[in-house]
């Protein structure tokens, strides 16, 4: 079971006690958008094999939203961080990229960083 | 190689089975082939197959990078219905359930289809009125189902509890065609009837690297070295946006745990299928007597195959509810498959913005009855360039124009 800390009130929580919410950092396309700026907003998605940025609801707890950095293949926790928060936080790319090079996986955060199931990550 | 007939077996039996042969070859790869498919599961097999058998396309290679059939294909319980709610995808798994129907037959191999039927149970009052409306859709598209009532549901399922105290049995969407089949035989049978057909399939041979020259495509680099291609298949459900990746393409999908159960085997009790949507758990009873137990998806990205303990948790719950008989039963196994969700919860089977590159996925948690039908629409497409009526309503740019298959809607469970 995942556990998260909500950096809004500081509970680590369980899996249980938090609703996920997808792909974090999307660009809303807004009135006028384009079809393509529509379904890139709403439908594509990175689906990486590696480290994501995805949002979470502190739902059985103070409500609210964060986002999370987490490795899809080993499914480490890097860190959490406000929903309001534009891009991921300079030190928090940092830190995984230092936890990813020091495992010998690739160093670029975002990029598919394991080789799934049996694989060496 | 043999077939598989009665004098066959008879000889065979005399002769301590010594004289059986591999079902299928394992074959170094060619330099080139017309058709490179990419994922040796059900559905990449079930397409090979069908662009031999109705296109007359053999000169195919079916890419693995593990073994045949070990993905989601291997790991599926097995369900086989087709009572959905809209026309495309009535069509496409209604095709396939009827495929089924003789596939055995076609391929000299016992896939063991079960038409035991199913049922799909009403235990609220807005499930009852969406399965009165799934009924009555399948009467226009030509599909055999009914809604019956509890004492019906009770009848053929003596072990239910149909007052249970949260949910109550009001009824249920009965499919007396559909039931179950053997999944590994699928894959199997198909892989043996390619095999004889020349088809080669490569098994630990993975696909890293998609090679295109002025936006087509022209091979792929694998473990055992590059390959060129005339025409290239994705087919590989869960890894599909990475594939896709590798061609500079995004694919409406996130990819997610499921999971399943059996139990230990005990005496037969359950000769249908029963899913249960609103407690969210379906079962059947399997040839060897276990119980076979499907759950829910993780909510979030997970390419482990480990999924989070609370959903086997509250599939078990569900299920002890419905069928209080179960309470005492251990459970042996459990594992998951990563099943890949696309946004309006249905296939994909498309052209790409990558000439002569086509995708096959977003079966997500519900792709094994449809293998037959899949592979004889993606076949077509493949061959002609084109969707025949099958596969066009299944086309990626449904998600830009927003023609959206939405079967979620009227089923939103795993299966
Ligand atoms: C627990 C569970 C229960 C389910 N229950 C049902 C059910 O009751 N009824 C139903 O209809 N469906 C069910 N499903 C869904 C069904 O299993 C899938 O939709 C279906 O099997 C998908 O088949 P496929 O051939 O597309 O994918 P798979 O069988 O997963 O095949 C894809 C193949 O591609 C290979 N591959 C991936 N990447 C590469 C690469 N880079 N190079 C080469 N090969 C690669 C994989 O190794 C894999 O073998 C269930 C799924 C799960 C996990
Ligand atoms: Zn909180």
């Amino acid at each position: 079971m995942l556990r998260l800390t909500c950096p809004h009130c500081g509970i680590t929580a369980e899996e249980t006690e938090l609703r996920p919410g997808g792909e974090a950092h999307l660009e809303r396309a807004g009135p006028g958008a384009s079809d393509e700026g529509f379904e890139a907003w709403l439908f594509a998605r990175k689906n990486p094999m590696g480290v994501h940025f995805e949002r979470w609801r502190h739902l059985y707890g103070c409500g609210k939203w964060f986002i999370a950095a987490r490795h899809t293949v080993t499914l480490e926790v890097f860190g959490t961080y406000p929903a309001q928060t534009k891009a991921p936080p300079a030190d928090l790319v940092e830190r995984i990229r230092a936890r990813l090079s020091a495992r010998g996986g690739q160093a670029e955060p975002g990029a598919g960083a394991g080789d799934g199931e049996g694989g060496k990550a | 190689m043999k077939g598989y007939g009665a004098w066959s077996l008879i000889r065979e039996g005399l002769r301590h089975h010594l004289g059986w042969g591999r079902a299928w070859g394992s074959p170094a790869p060619r330099r080139r082939y017309e058709v490179v498919i990419v994922g040796a599961g059900g559905h990449g097999l079930a397409t090979a197959y069908y662009l031999a058998r109705n296109h007359g396309i053999t000169d195919i290679a079916v890419l693995e990078k593990s073994w045949l059939g070990g993905g989601n294909t291997g790991r599926n319980t097995t369900i086989i219905r087709s009572n959905y709610l809209h026309d495309p995808s009535a069509a496409i798994y209604e095709k396939a359930r009827q495929l089924y129907e003789t596939l055995s037959q076609e391929l000299d191999f016992n896939i063991m289809f079960s038409p035991r039927g199913v049922m799909m149970l009403a235990q609220t009052e807005h499930e009852k009125r969406v399965w009165q409306r799934v009924a009555h859709a399948n009467v226009l598209q030509g599909i055999d189902t009914r809604f019956i009532g509890p004492e019906e549901v009770k009848r053929r399922v003596p072990i239910i509890n149909i007052d249970g105290p949260r949910y109550p049995v009001l009824g249920a969407l009965w499919q007396p065609r559909g039931g179950t089949a053997r999944h590994d035989a699928v894959a199997w049978g198909y892989a043996r009837a390619l095999d004889r057909m020349g088809v080669h399939i490569i098994e630990n041979c993975e696909v890293t690297g998609i090679r295109t020259e002025g936006g087509k495509v022209v091979g792929v680099e694998t473990g055992k070295g590059p390959i060129d291609c005339g025409k290239l298949a994705l087919v590989v459900a869960g890894h599909s946006s990475r594939l896709a990746e590798m061609a500079g393409f995004r694919l409406p999908m996130e990819s997610v745990t499921l999971q399943a159960l059996v139990s230990e085997p005990v005496k037969p009790m359950l000769d249908v299928v029963v899913m249960a949507n609103t407690v969210h758990g379906y079962i059947s009873q399997s040839d060897k007597g276990e119980l076979v137990i499907g759950g829910g998806t993780d909510g979030y990205v997970n390419y482990t195959r480990r999924g989070a303990f609370q959903h086997v948790e509250e599939t078990v719950a569900a299920l002890v509810e419905t069928f209080p008989v179960l309470g005492r039963l251990r459970l042996m196994r459990q594992w998951g498959g990563i099943v890949d969700v696309t946004g309006d919860r249905s296939p994909i089977l498309s052209k790409t913005p990558v000439e002569n590159l086509f995708v096959n996925c977003g079966w997500g948690t519900g792709g094994f009855k449809a293998i037959p039908g899949s592979g004889w629409a993606m076949a077509e497409l493949v061959a002609t360039g084109e969707p025949g009526a099958l596969a066009e309503p299944f086309a990626l740019s449904r998600f830009r124009e927003g023609r959206f298959i939405d079967e979620s809607v009227a089923a939103g469970v795993a299966h």
